[in-house]
């Protein structure tokens, strides 16, 4: 026994864990997954085909259901755009400036992490909503309603998704410093040009993931849209809201749309999930290039 | 192109990094910038580079006053001290960068931009690396490569900050030789920034020292060494020891003993003496400076003796024959051949008449060296 230990050890690297510590992180790691992320994956999938297929294809044929993928994609799509911009902004000011004010400006870009998204929203209907002067300035004077509609539901979501771009990019940018930028600046390059052909490329897979991240939470955001909607069935209902509300109708077809919609939330995960995976491995020789810069 | 800079001083957040420096460079000339960090040598490049702008005075380029104008403006070549090489780019891309960047009117068609940058890469050693990314590079090549995509904007200055720092000994000594080729081949006038003495001495037309901010001295390599204007030139470029002195009626006294050291000229009171450790000559009797060896070492083809003086209330180094017998705790008597005085403030005592002697007295010297340098 005390000869094939001693032999065992001989070969390991004397750096590392021994054996039986590094299988049982990797068994304890596997166990988390599949409990935690994989089973409730397969529950949701399993759920909306409990009753069959045609069911669960039926949910499609509600317009609300049609009115809440729409809305969503359309959040995604205006909210992540937003937050790509600002997010670099902020990195980029953060990272290569010094300014009065900058360790507070870092602490803030963290706030919508650390404040309830169900707060942010209420934060928004006092600030925005139809009785106050805000928001029956922009009632009156431009007819937009802000709070229970649509602009109310973006500004919510790219409040809550703001992070996610800035924090990916902030300890990157702030690694890789100002030479490569001054560099380009000493060659004849304008500002725009430093930026697209140097600044950009050394951050594009942070930036990716970023907007995946970004992404992932704009879709699947319930709290500060559900403060903010006003729930209107078909114009202000976003996926995870018209899940909740199928959820809430003891209907069992109800509950079918309810895990299919769930399903086609995930699946969107998936997909963006995917594509990251994709891209890496696509690029492989690029992101390895980059990332052992110096 | 010539640089003259007028009265410069930098300040960060008030804190000043450079005060009043002045300095002209001449067209094609290659100028080192010496000095321990922290002296304001790199903030110098930057300034004129055009990547920081003065808080007072001018930086000229020929008769145009570039103080305020942008690095792309003034068309400068500079290579940083980690390089900055753009890691997405290939070798060949990071070279044509410059020219690409330029607005459509004067950019060269792709083609040219391609063969620009092979001329480059031939120009530097590197022919057959255009597809390499700089993370494929060895240090010494990407320095080259930064060097090239310098050049390739044909730049009326290049800058070069540190350009040897992150090299091994051997490649520097290479590297060296090679960028004096380059600048004899192309002209260009250059600066460039170290703290590494040897590399300014051996490559630059003059160097700039540097200290705290200001310009201790400006010369050639041989003024620079032999005639350094300040303390802290002269320790600060080359060996050196120094010994604190008392001037009394010309003579030289150290501690209660007379010297044999004389200079005209200067007021009594106290001063700072300044030799280099092999330019001393060995006394056979009890004049000169006497001390007690504590230590030897054997460096090369000489022999180290460092010595205790006054009862070890100071210590100097100096450099013998290796064959010199001394031992621990034997007593060696020496005179300086070639010293300088400086005041209590750093002031040197000029007209030094240190220089005359010690040119008549060298040849009488190396003969006496010479016996045992046959008998060896």
């Amino acid at each position: 026994m005390a000869d094939t230990a001693i032999a065992l050890r001989s070969v390991a690297s004397p750096v590392t864990e021994t054996r039986r510590v590094r299988a049982t992180l990797i068994t304890l790691t596997i166990v988390v997954m599949v409990l935690f992320l994989i089973a409730p994956l397969i529950a949701v999938f399993a759920q909306a085909l409990n009753l069959g297929l045609e069911p669960a294809l039926a949910t499609f044929n509600d317009p609300d259901a049609i009115a809440a993928i729409k809305l969503t994609l359309l959040v995604a799509a205006i909210a992540v755009p937003c937050n790509l911009v600002f997010g670099i902004a902020a990195a980029w000011c953060i990272a290569k400036y010094r300014f009065p004010g900058r360790a507070l400006l870092v602490s803030l870009i963290d706030l919508p992490f650390s404040v309830s998204p169900v707060v942010a929203g209420l934060v928004y209907v006092l600030l925005l909503g139809p009785f106050t002067p805000i928001g029956a300035w922009f009632l009156e004077d431009f007819g937009v309603r802000i709070i229970f509609a649509v602009p109310g539901i973006i500004l919510a979501t790219i409040f809550v998704t703001f992070p996610f771009i800035a924090r990916e990019l902030i300890p990157l940018m702030q690694d890789q410093g100002t030479g490569d930028e001054e560099a380009a600046l000493s060659l004849g390059a304008s500002g725009w040009q430093t930026f697209f052909y140097v600044t950009l490329p050394n951050v594009k897979w942070a930036l990716l993931y970023g907007v995946l991240l970004c992404n992932a939470r704009a879709m699947g955001e319930f709290g500060a849209v559900a403060v903010i909607s006003g729930k209107l069935r078909g114009e202000t209902v976003t996926m995870p809201l018209q899940i909740e509300i199928y959820y809430q109708e003891f209907r069992a077809l109800a509950q079918v749309s309810a895990f299919t919609l769930a399903a086609v939330l995930a699946c969107l995960a998936l997909v963006t999930l995917m594509i990251k995976t994709w891209l890496e491995w696509r690029y492989a020789d690029q992101l390895a290039a980059t990332r052992s810069g110096h | 192109m010539e640089l003259a800079i007028r009265n410069v001083r930098k300040e960060f957040d008030r804190f000043p990094a450079l005060h009043d420096v002045s300095l002209d460079i001449r067209s094609g000339e290659l100028i080192a910038l010496l000095g321990p960090s922290g002296s304001g040598k790199t903030t110098l490049l930057r300034l004129i580079a055009g990547l920081d702008f003065p808080t007072e005075g001018k930086i000229l380029f020929g008769d145009e006053d570039a103080s305020f104008k942008s690095v792309q403006e003034r068309n400068v070549g500079f290579v940083f001290q980690h390089y900055a090489l753009f890691r997405h780019m290939t070798v060949a891309e990071n070279i044509g960068f410059g020219l690409k960047v330029r607005p459509s009117a004067s950019r060269p068609a792709k083609a040219e931009i391609r063969r620009r940058a092979s001329e480059l890469l031939d120009l530097v050693q590197l022919s057959g690396l255009e597809n390499r990314y700089p993370n494929q590079l060895s240090g010494g090549q990407r320095q080259r490569v930064a060097l090239a995509r310098a050049l390739a904007i044909e730049p009326r200055v290049l800058l070069l900050d540190e350009p040897f720092g992150a090299l091994d000994a051997q490649v520097r000594r290479e590297l060296r030789r090679w960028l004096r080729e380059i600048h004899d081949r192309t002209g260009h006038t250059t600066v460039f920034v170290t703290h590494d003495q040897e590399e300014a001495l051996e490559l630059a037309d003059r160097l700039v020292v540097m200290s705290q901010g200001r310009i201790e001295q400006v010369g050639t390599a041989d003024e620079v060494y032999d005639s350094p204007n300040s303390p802290f030139v002269f320790g600060f470029i080359g060996e050196s020891s120094s010994l604190p002195v008392r001037i009394e009626n010309g003579e030289l006294w150290l501690d209660d003993r007379p010297i044999d050291l004389t200079i005209e000229g200067a007021p009594n009171g106290k001063a700072q003496l300044f030799f280099r450790p092999h330019d001393v000559e060995l006394l056979d009797g009890t004049g000169g400076i006497v001390g007690a060896v504590v230590a030897s070492r054997r460096v090369a083809g000489t022999k180290r003796l460092e010595l205790e003086i006054g009862g070890g209330r100071h210590r100097v180094e100096i450099e013998v024959p290796a064959t010199h017998p001394a031992t621990n705790a034997s007593r060696v008597a020496f005179r300086p051949k070639r010293w300088k005085l400086f005041s209590e403030s750093g002031q040197p005592y000029d007209p030094a008449p240190v220089e005359a002697v010690s040119y008549l007295r060298a040849p009488r010297l190396q003969a006496k060296v010479s016996p045992a340098a046959k008998a060896s």
